[in-house]
């Protein structure tokens, strides 16, 4: 049955929160330890903490604030890989001052933490099932945990595929990872691109039009689909036209998240804060206001 | 023809189709392949078939003398290749190149739009399926048009 945030709102996947014992509100002080360049407009951060006692342990699909002193504060999900708890791996796309501020760290500088905030991405949900992991342009630097925590405990999944769409060749994040995981036998990955020229041997063409060529158990399959609102929005009704029902069909929202932790209300939609209630969303219950105007 | 029958029979685009109708179009096709880089057709050729590919990669091109060749879809296994055969002035709209090795079955449009103005039940059934390809093509290319992985989205 298909609900709606305004009837009613529960979201499967609220459990999972920041740690209460610290002030939610205070960052942590992080220094970078590398910087990797993965596109022209692209970056990830490898971030330790200076105070060596600190772990940080995270779910996938969880997100930090990151704080550039002098410039701000944004919220980035965490691309690293959960099983390692001594630093933070953070994927970040250069679309404003922060983030751009951001490209100009070095080895060495400090910047604030917070977090992590948020819910997951339903990998014990998904124990026993079909994964399909859908991702468009930078929303793959979020579902990377995924197929972190997946391929992990792979004999705990059934078939697992990886369907990954953005604009041009030189877009394709993680182009090494993703070559590397081609290569498996225990996993499916289709890449397509927007547009390119003719020396791609890959494929163009929309994200959605990769749904057709995997092979999964739609009735008992879990989807994930991270990108942007519109890319989620079509990829979403292709699953569901291919058999995969909406309560299945799992999205990241990421709109308007200042505070992280429904203080500050920027990020309310209906009755939910992203932040705190999200940003992991099952479809069926965030449908309806992925095509509303004016929120 | 009984193994073109059989695949062609069992294809998604033909499902269905009485089979009168299906042994007609087995009737017009055959099996052709492509080389890697082999052109199938050329922008502005005339267009007298269509295409079920079986395995192997096809890039749909439009060239422009700034750019270069740009590619615009990729089609695959079980994909249909081509409807210009069945819109005037037929012909073709794009390059259709083969990326790697490519089998497919090719069918005689021009025989088969003969038959679809004699007899529009058949002509009914073809458009039908050829609208569905179309439409999915359609709303591929306003995604792609939307651009939603430019910095704007």
């Amino acid at each position: 049955m298909a609900h709606t945030l305004d009837n009613e709102f529960i979201n499967p996947n609220s459990q999972i929160k920041s740690p209460p014992d610290k002030d939610p509100m205070l960052p942590c002080l992080f220094s970078v330890e590398q910087v990797k360049k993965e596109t022209h407009d692209t970056f990830t951060f490898y971030l330790s903490p200076c105070e060596n006692k600190i772990s940080f342990p995270f779910q996938p699909g969880q997100f930090n604030m990151l704080y550039i002193f002098g410039n701000g504060e944004v919220p980035i999900s965490i691309s690293g890989n959960p099983s390692d708890e001594d630093r933070l791996v953070h994927t970040v796309r250069l679309v404003g001052p922060v983030t751009r501020a951001m490209k100009n760290l070095k080895r060495g500088d400090v910047l604030g933490v917070r977090g992590p905030f948020g819910n997951s991405w339903p990998v014990y949900e998904a124990i026993g099932n079909d994964v399909i992991v859908v991702a468009g342009g930078i929303g793959l630097a979020p579902l990377r945990p995924v197929l972190y925590k997946l391929l992990s405990q792979r004999d705990k999944y059934g078939k697992i595929v990886l369907l990954y769409g953005t604009r041009t060749p030189e877009d394709i994040l993680f182009k090494r990872e993703l070559e590397q995981l081609r290569s498996r036998f225990d996993l499916e990955v289709h890449v397509t691109v927007d547009r390119a020229q003719q020396s791609w041997k890959g494929n163009v063409g929309v994200v959605t039009r990769l749904i057709h060529k995997a092979t999964f158990d739609p009735l008992n399959s879990i989807a994930v689909v991270c990108g942007p609102e519109v890319m989620m929005r079509f990829t979403a009704l292709e699953l569901e036209k291919h058999g995969v029902p909406s309560d299945r069909i799992y999205i990241s929202m990421e709109r308007n998240m200042k505070c992280a932790i429904g203080f500050c209300g920027h990020c309310q939609l209906g009755q939910t804060f992203i932040c705190k209630d999200g940003p992991v969303f099952r479809y069926d219950f965030m449908h309806t206001y992925l095509t509303k105007r004016e929120i | 023809m009984e193994n073109l029958e059989k695949i062609l029979a069992e294809h998604p685009f033909l499902q269905g189709l009485e089979s009168h109708y299906l042994d007609l179009i087995v009737g017009c096709a055959s099996n052709v392949k492509f080389d890697a880089g082999q052109f199938i057709f050329h922008e502005g050729e005339e267009a007298n078939q269509f295409y079920v590919i079986r395995n192997g990669k096809v890039a749909l091109e439009i060239f422009s003398p700034e750019r270069g060749a740009i590619e615009i879809d990729t089609l695959e296994e079980g994909d249909v290749l081509g409807w210009s055969w069945l819109i005037p002035p037929y012909h073709w709209r794009f390059d259709a190149r083969a990326v790697e090795l490519t089998r497919a079955i090719a069918l005689d449009g021009k025989c088969l739009r003969n038959k679809c103005e004699e007899d529009h039940d058949l002509g009914y059934q073809l458009l039908k399926r050829f609208a569905h390809i179309i439409e999915q093509r359609l709303q591929s290319t306003r995604l792609q048009l939307l651009d939603v992985y430019g910095t704007h989205s």
